[in-house]
Protein backbone atom coordinates (compact mmCIF):
# COMPACT_ATOMS: atom_id res chain seq x y z
CA UNK A 1 0.00 0.00 0.00
CA UNK A 2 2.51 2.57 1.08
CA UNK A 3 5.23 1.21 -1.94
CA UNK A 4 2.02 1.95 -4.20
CA UNK A 5 1.50 5.41 -2.83
CA UNK A 6 5.00 6.31 -3.14
CA UNK A 7 5.46 5.28 -6.98
CA UNK A 8 2.18 7.64 -8.21
CA UNK A 9 3.88 10.32 -6.12
CA UNK A 10 7.23 10.08 -7.46
CA UNK A 11 4.99 9.80 -10.96
CA UNK A 12 2.96 12.93 -10.66
CA UNK A 13 6.12 14.56 -9.46
CA UNK A 14 7.92 13.43 -12.81
CA UNK A 15 4.83 15.02 -14.31
CA UNK A 16 4.92 18.01 -13.09
CA UNK A 17 8.42 18.33 -13.74
CA UNK A 18 8.12 17.56 -17.24
CA UNK A 19 5.01 18.79 -18.37
CA UNK A 20 5.85 22.15 -18.38
CA UNK A 21 8.70 21.29 -20.67
CA UNK A 22 6.87 19.40 -23.12
CA UNK A 23 4.13 22.01 -23.36
CA UNK A 24 6.90 24.47 -24.01
CA UNK A 25 8.07 22.90 -26.45
CA UNK A 26 8.28 24.39 -29.57
CA UNK A 27 10.70 23.07 -32.64
CA UNK A 28 12.66 24.73 -34.17
CA UNK A 29 13.84 25.68 -38.26
CA UNK A 30 17.29 26.60 -37.65
CA UNK A 31 20.13 25.93 -35.55
CA UNK A 32 20.82 28.29 -32.24
CA UNK A 33 23.79 30.41 -32.02
CA UNK A 34 26.34 28.00 -30.79
CA UNK A 35 25.38 24.93 -32.76
CA UNK A 36 25.64 27.13 -35.78
CA UNK A 37 29.18 28.68 -35.17
CA UNK A 38 29.81 24.57 -34.17
CA UNK A 39 28.81 23.63 -37.89
CA UNK A 40 31.00 26.07 -39.59
CA UNK A 41 33.75 25.99 -37.44
CA UNK A 42 34.08 22.07 -38.42
CA UNK A 43 33.66 22.30 -41.68
CA UNK A 44 35.53 25.36 -42.74
CA UNK A 45 38.56 25.84 -39.68
CA UNK A 46 38.82 21.89 -38.77
CA UNK A 47 38.08 19.90 -42.09
CA UNK A 48 35.76 17.89 -40.33
CA UNK A 49 32.54 16.42 -42.49
CA UNK A 50 31.13 14.51 -39.67
CA UNK A 51 30.38 17.50 -36.91
CA UNK A 52 29.38 14.92 -34.16
CA UNK A 53 33.08 14.08 -33.94
CA UNK A 54 34.43 17.47 -34.44
CA UNK A 55 32.27 18.35 -31.15
CA UNK A 56 33.01 15.25 -29.35
CA UNK A 57 36.75 15.35 -29.96
CA UNK A 58 37.68 19.17 -30.32
CA UNK A 59 35.10 21.83 -28.60
CA UNK A 60 33.99 19.16 -26.16
CA UNK A 61 37.19 17.17 -26.16
CA UNK A 62 37.80 17.89 -22.22
CA UNK A 63 34.71 16.08 -21.50
CA UNK A 64 35.56 13.10 -23.67
CA UNK A 65 39.01 13.03 -21.82
CA UNK A 66 36.13 12.64 -18.77
CA UNK A 67 34.48 9.72 -20.09
CA UNK A 68 37.50 8.35 -20.81
CA UNK A 69 39.01 8.45 -17.29
CA UNK A 70 35.14 7.48 -15.61
CA UNK A 71 35.28 4.39 -18.07
CA UNK A 72 39.09 3.43 -17.00
CA UNK A 73 37.86 3.84 -13.47
CA UNK A 74 34.92 1.12 -14.64
CA UNK A 75 37.28 -0.82 -15.39
CA UNK A 76 39.44 -0.62 -12.78
CA UNK A 77 36.34 -1.23 -9.88
CA UNK A 78 35.52 -4.49 -11.96
CA UNK A 79 38.48 -5.95 -12.31
CA UNK A 80 38.91 -5.18 -8.35
CA UNK A 81 35.83 -6.51 -7.24
CA UNK A 82 35.71 -9.79 -9.04
CA UNK A 83 39.34 -10.75 -9.40
CA UNK A 84 41.14 -13.46 -7.27
CA UNK A 85 38.12 -15.51 -7.32
CA UNK A 86 39.42 -18.94 -9.45
CA UNK A 87 37.65 -21.25 -10.17
CA UNK A 88 38.19 -24.61 -11.48
CA UNK A 89 34.83 -25.80 -14.02
CA UNK A 90 34.74 -28.18 -16.72
CA UNK A 91 35.26 -26.84 -19.86
CA UNK A 92 33.62 -27.98 -22.57
CA UNK A 93 35.38 -27.13 -25.81
CA UNK A 94 33.12 -25.31 -28.70
CA UNK A 95 32.20 -27.97 -31.85
CA UNK A 96 34.97 -27.57 -34.78
CA UNK A 97 32.38 -25.96 -36.87
CA UNK A 98 31.53 -22.54 -34.38
CA UNK A 99 35.84 -22.18 -33.78
CA UNK A 100 36.27 -22.18 -37.25
CA UNK A 101 33.77 -19.98 -38.07
CA UNK A 102 33.91 -17.41 -35.33
CA UNK A 103 37.77 -17.46 -36.22
CA UNK A 104 36.44 -16.17 -39.83
CA UNK A 105 34.45 -13.57 -38.01
CA UNK A 106 36.22 -11.97 -35.82
CA UNK A 107 38.91 -10.83 -38.55
CA UNK A 108 36.40 -9.41 -40.17
CA UNK A 109 34.27 -7.89 -37.12
CA UNK A 110 38.09 -6.21 -36.18
CA UNK A 111 38.28 -4.58 -39.54
CA UNK A 112 34.76 -3.19 -39.18
CA UNK A 113 35.91 -2.04 -35.59
CA UNK A 114 38.88 -0.56 -36.86
CA UNK A 115 37.46 0.79 -40.14
CA UNK A 116 35.06 2.96 -37.96
CA UNK A 117 37.50 4.55 -35.12
CA UNK A 118 39.91 5.37 -38.05
CA UNK A 119 37.15 6.57 -39.79
CA UNK A 120 35.65 8.46 -37.02
CA UNK A 121 35.91 12.15 -38.47
CA UNK A 122 34.11 11.30 -41.99
CA UNK A 123 31.41 8.52 -41.65
CA UNK A 124 29.13 8.20 -38.83
CA UNK A 125 30.96 6.51 -35.75
CA UNK A 126 34.39 6.95 -34.13
CA UNK A 127 36.63 5.23 -30.92
CA UNK A 128 33.40 4.64 -28.71
CA UNK A 129 31.52 2.66 -31.38
CA UNK A 130 35.08 1.32 -33.04
CA UNK A 131 36.09 0.07 -29.55
CA UNK A 132 32.79 -1.67 -28.63
CA UNK A 133 32.59 -3.76 -32.26
CA UNK A 134 36.46 -4.61 -31.16
CA UNK A 135 35.03 -5.81 -27.85
CA UNK A 136 32.47 -7.20 -29.16
CA UNK A 137 35.09 -9.32 -31.48
CA UNK A 138 37.17 -10.49 -28.70
CA UNK A 139 33.97 -11.40 -27.07
CA UNK A 140 32.84 -14.25 -29.87
CA UNK A 141 36.78 -14.98 -29.12
CA UNK A 142 36.44 -15.34 -25.71
CA UNK A 143 32.88 -17.39 -25.92
CA UNK A 144 33.81 -19.78 -28.77
CA UNK A 145 37.83 -20.65 -27.62
CA UNK A 146 37.60 -22.27 -24.25
CA UNK A 147 41.00 -22.56 -23.92
CA UNK A 148 41.68 -19.30 -25.17
CA UNK A 149 43.89 -17.11 -22.33
CA UNK A 150 43.22 -13.38 -22.76
CA UNK A 151 46.42 -11.45 -21.22
CA UNK A 152 45.80 -9.22 -18.88
CA UNK A 153 48.87 -7.17 -18.57
CA UNK A 154 48.65 -6.17 -22.60
CA UNK A 155 45.89 -5.26 -22.43
CA UNK A 156 46.36 -2.69 -19.62
CA UNK A 157 49.59 -2.03 -21.47
CA UNK A 158 47.93 -1.41 -24.66
CA UNK A 159 44.99 0.73 -22.37
CA UNK A 160 47.32 2.79 -20.35
CA UNK A 161 49.47 3.82 -23.52
CA UNK A 162 46.75 4.92 -25.70
CA UNK A 163 45.63 6.95 -22.48
CA UNK A 164 48.98 8.31 -22.42
CA UNK A 165 49.53 9.35 -25.64
CA UNK A 166 45.89 11.03 -25.87
CA UNK A 167 46.83 13.43 -23.18
CA UNK A 168 50.28 13.95 -25.05
CA UNK A 169 48.65 14.94 -28.17
CA UNK A 170 46.55 17.21 -25.46
CA UNK A 171 49.43 19.02 -23.93
CA UNK A 172 51.32 18.95 -27.01
CA UNK A 173 48.01 21.14 -27.92
CA UNK A 174 49.21 23.57 -24.94
CA UNK A 175 52.70 24.04 -26.38
CA UNK A 176 52.33 24.08 -30.09
CA UNK A 177 48.97 26.05 -30.38
CA UNK A 178 46.70 27.48 -28.65
CA UNK A 179 45.46 24.75 -26.31
CA UNK A 180 44.69 21.97 -24.69
CA UNK A 181 43.46 19.06 -26.89
CA UNK A 182 43.74 21.15 -30.26
CA UNK A 183 44.19 19.21 -33.08
CA UNK A 184 45.86 21.54 -35.45
CA UNK A 185 49.17 20.26 -33.84
CA UNK A 186 49.17 18.04 -37.30
CA UNK A 187 48.75 19.69 -40.88
CA UNK A 188 45.04 19.99 -41.42
CA UNK A 189 44.87 18.07 -44.90
CA UNK A 190 42.77 18.24 -47.48
CA UNK A 191 38.86 18.32 -46.34
CA UNK A 192 37.36 14.45 -47.21
CA UNK A 193 40.53 12.64 -47.03
CA UNK A 194 41.34 9.92 -44.11
CA UNK A 195 44.47 11.97 -42.99
CA UNK A 196 42.92 15.09 -42.20
CA UNK A 197 41.75 17.25 -40.04
CA UNK A 198 44.90 17.41 -37.92
CA UNK A 199 44.76 15.24 -34.60
CA UNK A 200 41.14 13.94 -34.90
CA UNK A 201 41.73 10.68 -36.58
CA UNK A 202 44.75 10.22 -34.25
CA UNK A 203 42.86 11.45 -31.26
CA UNK A 204 39.59 8.62 -31.94
CA UNK A 205 42.17 6.09 -32.92
CA UNK A 206 43.49 6.02 -30.15
CA UNK A 207 40.31 6.35 -27.85
CA UNK A 208 39.22 3.07 -29.99
CA UNK A 209 41.89 0.95 -28.84
CA UNK A 210 41.09 2.36 -25.40
CA UNK A 211 37.57 1.69 -25.31
CA UNK A 212 38.31 -1.58 -26.81
CA UNK A 213 41.21 -2.83 -24.72
CA UNK A 214 38.98 -1.63 -21.23
CA UNK A 215 35.83 -3.31 -22.30
CA UNK A 216 37.26 -6.47 -23.25
CA UNK A 217 39.07 -6.64 -19.96
CA UNK A 218 35.77 -5.57 -18.38
CA UNK A 219 34.28 -9.05 -20.26
CA UNK A 220 37.19 -11.09 -19.68
CA UNK A 221 36.92 -10.90 -15.65
CA UNK A 222 33.03 -10.82 -15.58
CA UNK A 223 33.48 -13.88 -17.51
CA UNK A 224 34.84 -16.02 -15.38
CA UNK A 225 38.09 -16.68 -16.61
CA UNK A 226 41.01 -16.71 -14.71
CA UNK B 1 4.70 7.94 -42.26
CA UNK B 2 7.25 8.18 -40.02
CA UNK B 3 5.89 9.66 -36.92
CA UNK B 4 3.16 6.34 -37.45
CA UNK B 5 6.78 4.39 -37.15
CA UNK B 6 8.18 6.30 -34.47
CA UNK B 7 4.98 5.97 -32.57
CA UNK B 8 4.51 2.49 -33.16
CA UNK B 9 8.46 1.37 -31.91
CA UNK B 10 7.75 3.62 -29.25
CA UNK B 11 4.55 1.35 -27.99
CA UNK B 12 6.69 -1.87 -28.42
CA UNK B 13 9.45 -0.12 -26.31
CA UNK B 14 7.42 0.45 -23.51
CA UNK B 15 5.13 -2.59 -23.66
CA UNK B 16 8.50 -4.45 -23.34
CA UNK B 17 9.60 -2.61 -20.65
CA UNK B 18 6.68 -3.70 -18.82
CA UNK B 19 7.56 -7.15 -20.18
CA UNK B 20 10.97 -6.92 -18.63
CA UNK B 21 9.76 -5.42 -15.34
CA UNK B 22 6.83 -8.63 -14.90
CA UNK B 23 8.86 -11.63 -16.70
CA UNK B 24 9.60 -14.30 -13.93
CA UNK B 25 12.99 -15.75 -15.53
CA UNK B 26 15.54 -12.55 -15.12
CA UNK B 27 17.27 -14.41 -18.51
CA UNK B 28 13.67 -12.90 -20.34
CA UNK B 29 14.14 -9.89 -18.83
CA UNK B 30 17.60 -9.05 -19.95
CA UNK B 31 17.10 -9.97 -23.32
CA UNK B 32 13.58 -7.64 -23.35
CA UNK B 33 15.63 -4.80 -21.65
CA UNK B 34 18.27 -5.33 -25.12
CA UNK B 35 15.13 -5.46 -27.12
CA UNK B 36 14.46 -1.95 -25.96
CA UNK B 37 17.70 -0.93 -26.75
CA UNK B 38 17.83 -2.23 -29.85
CA UNK B 39 14.22 -0.59 -30.73
CA UNK B 40 15.80 3.29 -29.40
CA UNK B 41 18.67 2.68 -31.53
CA UNK B 42 16.04 2.66 -34.99
CA UNK B 43 13.98 5.55 -33.74
CA UNK B 44 17.78 7.54 -33.21
CA UNK B 45 18.93 6.13 -37.28
CA UNK B 46 14.96 7.47 -38.01
CA UNK B 47 15.54 10.56 -36.41
CA UNK B 48 19.09 11.02 -38.44
CA UNK B 49 21.55 10.57 -35.75
CA UNK B 50 23.66 7.50 -36.89
CA UNK B 51 26.12 8.23 -34.46
CA UNK B 52 24.20 7.86 -31.29
CA UNK B 53 22.14 4.88 -33.27
CA UNK B 54 25.34 3.43 -33.51
CA UNK B 55 26.51 4.00 -29.80
CA UNK B 56 23.01 2.53 -28.38
CA UNK B 57 23.09 -0.43 -31.00
CA UNK B 58 26.40 -1.46 -29.90
CA UNK B 59 26.63 -0.48 -26.31
CA UNK B 60 22.87 -0.78 -25.25
CA UNK B 61 21.52 -3.90 -27.21
CA UNK B 62 24.96 -5.60 -27.59
CA UNK B 63 27.84 -5.01 -24.45
CA UNK B 64 25.27 -4.60 -21.87
CA UNK B 65 23.09 -7.40 -22.28
CA UNK B 66 26.23 -9.72 -21.99
CA UNK B 67 27.64 -7.96 -19.30
CA UNK B 68 23.99 -8.68 -17.38
CA UNK B 69 24.09 -12.48 -18.58
CA UNK B 70 28.00 -12.82 -17.36
CA UNK B 71 26.57 -11.43 -14.08
CA UNK B 72 23.63 -13.06 -13.87
CA UNK B 73 25.67 -16.48 -14.51
CA UNK B 74 27.88 -15.70 -11.54
CA UNK B 75 24.80 -14.80 -9.41
CA UNK B 76 23.17 -18.15 -9.85
CA UNK B 77 26.23 -19.39 -8.90
CA UNK B 78 26.74 -17.55 -5.88
CA UNK B 79 23.44 -19.11 -4.62
CA UNK B 80 24.28 -22.79 -5.62
CA UNK B 81 26.96 -22.83 -3.74
CA UNK B 82 25.10 -22.11 -0.39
Amino acid sequence: MIKNVAVLIAVIGLVAIFLPIISGFQERDELNELAAQYVEGSINELRVPNVVTSVIVTYRGLDTLGEVTVLFLATVGVGLILKGKKEDRIKISASELLETTSSVLVAMIMVLGIYIFTHGHLTPGGGFQGGVVIASGFLLLLLSNVSLKMNHSIMHFVESLSGVAYVAIGVAGIVLTVGFLNPEVLPLGKFGNLLSAGAVPVIYSLIGIKVGSELTSILVTMGGEK
Amino acid sequence: MIPIIIIGLGIIMIAAAFAAIYFKSLLASIITAGVISLLASVIYLILGSPDVAMTEASIGSGLTTVIFLFALHRVRKGNSDD
